[in-house]
C-alpha cells in the first residue's frame, strides 16, 4: 500500500480513538439531558473536579490547604499518606455521590419546573463555582495521575505510548520506510472502558427497575411523579452517574495530558459530539465521537498534506479547532435531532 | 347501578380548600367533598371549573406546577394528607391518572405498566400477579404488550394510564377525563372497566369528568363544580334527574331543547350564586 494511505488509515484510527475520549464527556451530558432535560454545561468540570480530587486524595493533600494557611498562618500542606489508586478511586466516586446529593439539595430542587435554559443558566453558573471551588480546594498546579493498581493487573498504572505489538503487526503493510501503526495504548484502554461503560448503562437503563424510572422520568416527568416515582431520587441517581461517568473521563484525559485547568475546556469538543449523535442517545454519543474523532484528525491530515496543496495550491493548518463545529452545523441543518436522537413520536 | 359498591364509610374528605397558582391566580374558592369508601364518585362541570385542581390538590401534583393548596384540610382515612409528597401518597394507595393519558411514549405498554409498581415493596410475584389482572381488565394491552406505547391508539393508552395506576395496588384512583378525545364506543368500554374495577376488586374512584351523562349513568354520587365552588351535589341519581343540570350538562329541559345561550348565565345566576 503507498505509504500516504497508510498514514491516513493511522491518522483515522488514532481519531477514533481520541473520539471516544470525547464520548466519555458526551456521555455524562446525555445521561444528564435525558433524565431531566437540563443540558448540564458542568459536565466538563465535574470531569475535572473529579480528577483532582482523586489525585488530591491519593496524594493525601490537604484541602484548601492554602486557605487555611493563609488564614490560621499554618504551614498544612501534606497529610503524608499515598493512598492505593483503587482506594482513592472509590472515595472520589463518593464524593462524587455526595456532590449529586448537593446540586440536587441546593440547587435543582428550587428549580423544578422553571424553564430549560433557566436550569443551563444554573449549570454555567453551578460549572464555573466548580471551577473556582477546586481551584480553592486542591490548588491549581498541574498533577500527575498515578493509577497503578496490582489488584487488576497495573503494577504500572495504566499503560502509555505506542503499542509495539501493533506495530509489528502492521509492518508488512507498507514497505521499509513504513513502520507500522502507532497507536496509543493509553488510546485503546479508554476505547475499551468507554465501551463497557457503555454496555453497562445501557443494560442498567433497560432491564433494571431504577433504569426503567430512569427512562420514565425522561419521558414523562410529570406523569412519573403521578405514578410515585420521586423526581428527586432519580436526579441524585443520574447526577451521581454522571459524576461517576466524569471521573472515568477525567482519569481517562488526565492519564492522557495531566490533570489541568485546561481539562474543563473538553466540554466544548463534547458539544459538537452531541449534536452529531442526538442528545438523547448513549449509543449516539459514543458513534458521534468517533465520527467527530476521526473526521477532524482524517481532514487535517488530508488538508494539510503536500499533495492536497499540490492540486489546490493552498493547505489549511489547525483545522481541528473548527472542523467539529463545522460537521456538527451541517447536522444541525440534515438532521437536527442528531444521528440516533430519538424519533419524536407524533401520531396524526 | 347504584345497589353494590358504596359504603357509609368516608374515604377522602376535602374540607374548604382553596388552591393558588403562582401566588396571584385564585383557581379553587373553598372546595368540600368526600369520596365514600368503595364508590365512584363524579367530579363535573365546565371547562376551567377546577375539576383537574381538585385533583392534583388532592394527589399533590399541584406543587410541581406552581400551585399549592392555601387554606382547607384534605384527609384520606381520617389523617391529613396536604403535607405528603405523591409518592408517600401512591404507597398509602391514592393514585392520579392524569388528564390526557400521559404515557411514557417510548416505554413499551408493559414498561408503562411496571412503572406504576415502582413504590411496592411486597416482592415481584405480587406484581407480577397484578400485571396478570390488569391484563384481565384490559385484554388489548396483553395483545400489544410489547409495542412502544407512544405508538398505541388513544383508547390504549388510557388504559395504559389506568392499568399503570392500577399496578400501585390502589386503594382510591383519582381519574381525570377519562372520556377526553375517545369515541363514544370506548368511553363507554373504559368506564364499563372502571365499573368492574370499582366492583369486583373494591377500587374507590374520584372521576373528573365532562361528559356528564356518562359519569352520571356509572357513579354514586357526585359533585358539581363551577368558577371553583361546588354548586351542587348529591347521588348520582338525583343529579341526573335534577332540572338545573339536565339543562346545562345533559341540554334537555321541558320545553324541549333550547338555545344555550339563551338560558345559561341569566339561570345560573339566578340559582345558584345568589
Amino acid at each position: 500500500m503507498p505509504l500516504q494511505l497508510l498514514y491516513g488509515i493511522e491518522a483515522a484510527i488514532n481519531g477514533l480513538m481520541t473520539g471516544v475520549m470525547y464520548s466519555l464527556v458526551a456521555l455524562g451530558f446525555v445521561l444528564i439531558f435525558k433524565a431531566s432535560g437540563v443540558f448540564n454545561y458542568a459536565q466538563g468540570v465535574m470531569a475535572l473536579f473529579a480528577a483532582l480530587t482523586l489525585v488530591g486524595l491519593q496524594n493525601g493533600q490537604v484541602p484548601f490547604a492554602h486557605l487555611i494557611n493563609t488564614v490560621f498562618g499554618t504551614h498544612l500542606d501534606r497529610f503524608g499518606w499515598h493512598l492505593p489508586a483503587l482506594l482513592a478511586i472509590l472515595l472520589a466516586i463518593g464524593v462524587m455521590i455526595l456532590f449529586a446529593i448537593l446540586v440536587e439539595r441546593y440547587l435543582l430542587k428550587y428549580l423544578v419546573g422553571q424553564d430549560p435554559i433557566i436550569l443551563f443558566m444554573a449549570t454555567i453558573g453551578l460549572a464555573y463555582f466548580m471551577e473556582g471551588f477546586g481551584d480553592l480546594m486542591w490548588g491549581s498546579d498541574i498533577k500527575v495521575i498515578d493509577m497503578s493498581m496490582p489488584l487488576l493487573g497495573l503494577p504500572d498504572g495504566l499503560p502509555q505510548g505506542g503499542s509495539l505489538w501493533i506495530e509489528e503487526h502492521t509492518q508488512f503493510l507498507g514497505d521499509e520506510r513504513f513502520y507500522g501503526f502507532f497507536i496509543d495504548k493509553l488510546d485503546i484502554v479508554g476505547a475499551g472502558i468507554a465501551a463497557i461503560l457503555v454496555i453497562s448503562l445501557m443494560v442498567f437503563s433497560r432491564y433494571t427497575k431504577t433504569g426503567t424510572a430512569l427512562r420514565a422520568v425522561a419521558d414523562d416527568n410529570q406523569a412519573a411523579l403521578s405514578v410515585g416515582i420521586s423526581l428527586r431520587t432519580i436526579w441524585v441517581i443520574v447526577w451521581a452517574i454522571a459524576g461517576f461517568v466524569a471521573l472515568v473521563a477525567g482519569v481517562m484525559w488526565g492519564a492522557k495530558s495531566g490533570v489541568q485547568f485546561s481539562l474543563s475546556l473538553i466540554t466544548l469538543k463534547a458539544l459538537p459530539v452531541l449534536m452529531l449523535g442526538g442528545f438523547t442517545s448513549i449509543p449516539g454519543a459514543i458513534i458521534g465521537g468517533m465520527i467527530i474523532g476521526m473526521g477532524e484528525k482524517v481532514f487535517e491530515f488530508i488538508v494539510s498534506s503536500s499533495w492536497f496543496g499540490d492540486a489546490m495550491g493552498f493547505t489549511l493548518n489547525a483545522t481541528e479547532n473548527w472542523f467539529a463545529y463545522v460537521l456538527a452545523l451541517l447536522f444541525l441543518v440534515f438532521r437536527p435531532q442528531g444521528l440516533f436522537g430519538e424519533k419524536i413520536i407524533e401520531r396524526v | 347501578m347504584l345497589d353494590t359498591g358504596e359504603t357509609q364509610e368516608t374515604l377522602l374528605e376535602v374540607n374548604n380548600i382553596e388552591v393558588i397558582y403562582n401566588h396571584v391566580i385564585l383557581v379553587l374558592k373553598g372546595v368540600s367533598l368526600s369520596v365514600a369508601k368503595g364508590g365512584i364518585t363524579a367530579l363535573l362541570g365546565g371547562n376551567g371549573a377546577g375539576k383537574t385542581t381538585t385533583l392534583k390538590a388532592i394527589s399533590n401534583l399541584l406543587r410541581a406546577e406552581r400551585g399549592e393548596v392555601t387554606k382547607g384540610t384534605i384527609t384520606y382515612k381520617g389523617k391529613a394528607i396536604d403535607a405528603l409528597d405523591p409518592a408517600t401518597l401512591v404507597k398509602a394507595g391514592v393514585i392520579q391518572v392524569m388528564e390526557g393519558r400521559h404515557c411514557f411514549e417510548h416505554l413499551t405498554v408493559e414498561e408503562n405498566l411496571m412503572t406504576g409498581a415502582y413504590t411496592r415493596r411486597d416482592g415481584k410475584a405480587a406484581v407480577k400477579a397484578s400485571l396478570e389482572l390488569v391484563y384481565e381488565y384490559f385484554p388489548r394491552l396483553r395483545e400489544r404488550r410489547k409495542s412502544q406505547a407512544g405508538y398505541t391508539s388513544g383508547g390504549e393508552q388510557q388504559m395504559v394510564a389506568i392499568g399503570r395506576a392500577l399496578m400501585s395496588n390502589p386503594e382510591m384512583v383519582l381519574l381525570d377525563e377519562p372520556s377526553m378525545g375517545l369515541a363514544p364506543q370506548l368511553v363507554e368500554e373504559i368506564f364499563g372497566i372502571v365499573k368492574n374495577l370499582n366492583e369486583q376488586e373494591g377500587v374507590s374512584f374520584l372521576i373528573a369528568e365532562q361528559n356528564t351523562n356518562v359519569a352520571l349513568r356509572f357513579a354514586h354520587s357526585g359533585y358539581v363544580l363551577e368558577s371553583g365552588r361546588v354548586v351542587m351535589e348529591g347521588p348520582a341519581a338525583e343529579l341526573a334527574e335534577n332540572p338545573d343540570i339536565k339543562e346545562f350538562y345533559l341540554g334537555m329541559s321541558d320545553e324541549g331543547r333550547k338555545s344555550f345561550r339563551d338560558v345559561r348565565s341569566y339561570r345560573r345566576r339566578k340559582r345558584w350564586l345568589s
